[in-house]
């Protein structure tokens, strides 16, 4: 009989602990009953932060853990501090919504410590199959999560919808994967990798997988021509479900399709270059152009998010460490600016319903003046104004997009960001020159408003101390191009 | 010289007035007497220091003068620094801005009623970014500072505009910003050759740019300045900008905006892009010259007063454009001079419409006439803008209207000889505007008992009028630290275009 050593387990501690904490207060939830919500709440959003302070004290070299399967390098610890935060901060705001609405349960907070376990699986993953686990783990946490208002129908809607498009790419993402698999008769990343760039011909067959991973990850990503799903899950969601969903899942997704597409597969960027760059280009299109005509916020943060993919796809395409440096920050500050403006989203409560109009924001300026203004700073931010960190974000991306000669790719940047700056401004316009529509309900809760000061300060003032963030990006982008 | 950082605080100290106006509490009305009040003292002390520019300014030297720098952010040898430095080019245009913040946040004393703290924040914001324009020695920084100059101005069109104010904000905002990001991708491609985004360092290594690239950088910033000029056939949103701004929004916008096209040209596509802005400069004259006659005809139909001064704006900065590329010593200076007369000039005349739209509310040609019976003061005043507009001896217009004629005849006679109708076609516009609404019998009911120009006005008005005869009668005072940095600048195309320039571009 074979000897097994029992596996290196050290890199996947974070995971670990998440796990194990979301099984914890699955069980006491289901002692205590719903009126622990709250308290179970607070619980998980202390062990987000619990792990994410947990992430920050490892550093060094990349510690491979499962005989190889998994990875704790720098790339892992700087993707799984923005989703920790992203998740944290979206439980946050969520909860006077779900109690608001009468659907706070404890399952919630729940579901996304164990979906935000699955995120961290992929970012770190280091083989096929893990990749493929960690994925689905996420993923079916997250289908119960968009349909979580069971009372209401679109809710239900959008849920459903999620989960057959999800179950869709997720396939697709399975059939690439084994079709890799079959032709290259290995799951390790650093085995293909090293594969590829062997002397010997790429059989088609790893192609044709690479083409169905890449859709299966645009799936995720929502980028066009795979991104359908997204305005009416965001439409139908319950929205601190939607602004979860803008964020953390995404920036996983892309994580994982950064990984895979510059670790293994980063010797046949010839292959995939020309994809993504079309993936980026319709992005951006779509993204922009789309937006113009929404009148549902929700659903105009739904294409505003399409065309950030495509933006972040430029630094992808460009596939160089400069390139990747650039798509991290852009992800970092996009998961700053979009948690803002969907924190202003759940402000928008008149009579105790929920508004999700544009023109309800009218005259926001004068009814509250500090939310109009922030609002109005992240809607510079997205544009890509300077002084934002929108601004810097978008530096780097074009930076890299024209050392890498994509000129072509920057223009269209450009060109749809001003696009873009037209629906942007329209709520800018709503907010500071259309009369006024009525106040919101007051007061805003604690979470809202301290979330609300701290992104909007950090959008704004980002450009004085963006050390952290830029260094981090440098570092982990440069951990993807050693091996 | 003085030691302390003299640019940063005038960019910056407005500032510090938008922070005590954010935490003015108390009544509305005291409220808005303290922001009109913090407002109009800060844009005074900030005059005040860039005086003490022109003080301290050595103008024996091209160099850069006050220089401020600073590592700003760091990123895998992508440095950008906070490096500030002012020569002859710009100092002036950092005078016109903080003058005409202090001249357009007094002439919105009592007309501005809502918003007023926003009003007063926003002008102050504008200036630090005007300010900061003209000072920035790094592409980075100058252009966060370009491009946040776009938004005070959009709130200042929307919020305080005229009827058709939303559409003409966007229209201005989506505009000038296409041509930017044109400009931001130039920018980069500046930095990935040569590695640094110092403008000052790009200035003096015009070599390593070479000439295909060259073209590519120039069609950038083109499209950038060529807007914000702006020049025909890009000029559109400046007559719907103008005609729906509020007055000071008019000012600031003719008497700076419009100046940071030229300015562009002046201190990046001449010095930096020689060979393409000498390889591009039939398109400069073709499209200055079309500017010049095409819009001065426009202006002759007007009905709408702003809506004429603006298309006159636009004739006047096509001359600039021809003075600019026409390289030569005179044009150069006369280019710069005639951006600084504009200043006032156009500037005082959207003042002086917005005198009558406060009393009337209108600025329609039609609604006027006679006013010179109820209103002499105002007469006399207008009277002086609109000579100095047409140009006569003894005014600013005519200096740098005199000089870039005299530099582009070096050049090319043709195009000086079509540029020179402007000279009969602005007498034209400007006399048949002035006789329309000063002269002639005053009809109206509503104008018997318009009050002429009040002690504010005045004051308003007044430096105004002194700098445009000052400039005038004695333009040496302007010419002095302008013309040696407009020479160096010179120099740097001459030695391009002898064949140093060449032989090493093409090296590359």
């Amino acid at each position: 009989m074979p000897h097994f050593a029992f596996p290196e387990i050290s890199p996947a501690i974070p995971e670990m602990v998440l796990a194990g904490l979301a099984m914890v207060l699955l069980l006491f939830g289901a002692f205590r009953g719903e009126r622990s919500t709250r308290l179970i709440t607070w619980l998980a959003v202390a062990g987000l932060v619990a792990v994410f302070i947990l992430g920050l004290g490892e550093g060094g070299p990349p510690h491979f853990g499962f005989y190889g399967m998994f990875v704790s390098d720098t790339f892992a610890r700087f993707m799984n501090s923005l989703v920790l935060i992203g998740s944290a901060i979206t439980i946050l705001i969520g909860l006077h919504y779900d109690e608001d609405e009468r659907i706070a349960r404890f399952e919630f907070p729940v579901l996304v410590m164990l979906s935000t376990t699955g995120m961290m699986v992929m970012i770190s993953a280091n083989d096929l199959i893990i990749l493929y686990v960690g994925l689905e783990l996420q993923n079916l946490a997250l289908y119960i999560a968009a349909g979580f208002n069971r009372d209401s129908a679109r809710s239900s809607e959008a849920g459903l919808k999620y989960f057959v498009l999800g179950a869709l790419s997720s396939g697709i993402l399975l059939y690439g994967l084994s079709l890799v698999y079959g032709f290259a008769d290995t799951t390790a990343f650093a085995d293909l990798a090293r594969l590829f760039a062997g002397p010997a011909p790429v059989s088609p067959g790893v192609i044709v997988g690479l083409a169905f991973i890449i859709a299966g990850f645009a799936f995720k990503v929502s980028a066009v021509p795979f991104h359908m799903w997204v305005p009416d899950v965001y439409e139908g969601a319950p929205t601190p479900v939607a602004a979860f969903f803008a964020v953390a899942p995404k920036l996983a997704a892309f994580a994982l399709f950064v990984r895979v597409l510059i670790e293994p597969f980063g010797p046949l960027a010839g292959e995939w270059r020309q994809i993504i760059f079309f993936l980026s280009v319709a992005s951006m299109i779509f993204g922009a152009v789309a937006a113009i005509a929404q009148h549902n916020i929700k659903r105009l943060m739904a294409y505003s998010s399409i065309g950030h993919v495509g933006y972040a796809l430029i630094g992808l395409t460009a596939g160089t460490a400069a390139g990747i440096r650039g798509v991290l920050i852009y992800l970092a500050m996009y998961l700053v600016m979009t948690l803002g403006a969907w924190t202003v989203i759940l402000c928008m409560r008149r009579q105790g319903r929920m508004l999700e109009e544009i023109s309800d924001l009218s005259g926001l300026s004068q009814t509250h003046p500090g939310l109009a203004l922030a609002l109005a700073i992240f809607m510079f931010a997205l544009t890509g104004l300077p002084p934002t960190a929108g601004f810097f974000a978008k530096l780097y991306i074009f930076l890299a997009a024209i050392d890498a000669k994509l000129i072509g790719l920057a223009i269209f940047g450009v060109v749809t960001s001003v696009v873009g700056a037209f629906y942007y401004f329209r709520i800018v316009k709503v907010m500071y020159f259309d009369e006024p529509a009525g106040a919101f309900d007051q007061p805003f809760t604690f979470e809202l408003q301290s979330v609300l000061i701290v992104t909007a300060i950090i959008t704004l003032f980002f450009f004085l101390l963006p050390g952290p963030v830029t260094g981090g990006a440098e570092a982990a982008a440069a951990s993807l191009f050693v091996r | 010289m003085i030691h302390w950082p003299l640019l940063s605080l005038i960019t910056f100290v407005p500032m510090i007035g938008v922070f005590f106006i954010l935490i003015a509490r108390g009544d509305e009305a005291v409220v808005v007497r303290n922001a009109r009040f913090i407002a109009l003292w800060t844009s005074l002390a900030v005059l005040a220091l860039s005086v003490l520019l022109w003080v301290y300014f050595d103008p024996n030297t091209a160099a850069f003068q006050f220089v401020e720098r600073a590592n700003w952010i760091t990123l895998g040898g992508f440095t950008i620094s906070y490096h500030m430095g002012i020569d002859g080019i710009s100092l002036f245009f950092i005078l016109l801005s903080t003058l005409l913040t202090f001249l357009s946040i007094l002439s919105s004393w009592v007309v501005i009623r809502v918003q007023v703290r926003e009003y007063m924040i926003a002008f102050l914001v504008l200036e630090t970014f005007m300010v900061g324009i003209f000072c920035s020695l790094d592409f980075i920084l100058f252009y966060v500072f370009f491009e946040g100059v776009l938004i005070p101005m959009f709130v200042i069109i929307g919020v305080w505009g005229g009827e058709n104010r939303i559409y003409s904000a966007f229209k201005f905002f989506l505009y000038t910003l296409l041509g930017s990001v044109l400009m931001l991708l130039a920018i980069l491609a500046i930095y990935l050759q040569t590695v640094s985004t110092d403008i000052e360092f790009a200035l003096n290594h015009a070599n390593l740019f070479s000439f295909g690239l060259q073209k590519w950088l120039w069609l950038a910033f083109f499209a950038s300045f060529a807007i914000k000029v702006p020049m025909w056939p890009v000029h559109t949103w400046l007559p719907d900008a103008h005609v729906e701004a509020p007055t000071a929004g008019s000012v600031i916008l003719a008497g700076i905006l419009l100046k940071l096209g030229g300015y562009g040209f002046v201190r990046f596509s001449l010095p930096m892009l020689p060979l393409a802005s000498h390889f591009f400069t039939p398109l400069i004259f073709t499209l200055s010259v079309i500017a010049v006659i095409y819009t001065s005809l426009v202006a002759l139909a007007q009905t709408d007063m702003k809506k004429l001064i603006a298309y006159s704006s636009i004739a006047h900065m096509g001359f600039v454009t021809m003075g600019i590329f026409a390289v030569t010593a005179a044009s150069l200076q006369g280019a710069i001079i005639q951006m600084l007369s504009h200043g006032f000039v156009s500037a005082a005349l959207f003042l002086c419409v917005g005198v009558l739209y406060d009393r009337l509310h209108t600025h329609e040609i039609a609604r006027f006439g006679g006013l010179v019976e109820r209103m002499p003061a105002y007469a006399f005043v207008f009277m002086v803008f609109t000579l100095a507009a047409i140009g006569l001896p003894g005014t600013s217009g005519f200096v740098g209207e005199f000089l870039i004629l005299l530099g582009t005849f070096k050049v090319s006679t043709l195009e000086c000889v079509l540029a020179a109708t402007a000279l009969f076609l602005a007498p034209a516009y400007m006399l048949y505007l002035y006789r329309r609404v000063i002269f002639g019998t005053l009809t109206r009911v509503d104008l018997r008992n318009i009050l002429d120009l009040d002690l504010r006005e005045k004051a308003i008005f007044a430096p105004l009028l002194a700098l445009t005869l000052w400039m005038g009668l004695y333009p040496t005072s302007f010419v002095r630290p302008i013309q040696v940095s407009a020479n160096h600048i010179i120099e740097q195309v001459t030695a391009a275009g002898n064949g140093t320039g060449p032989r090493q571009a093409s090296l590359q």
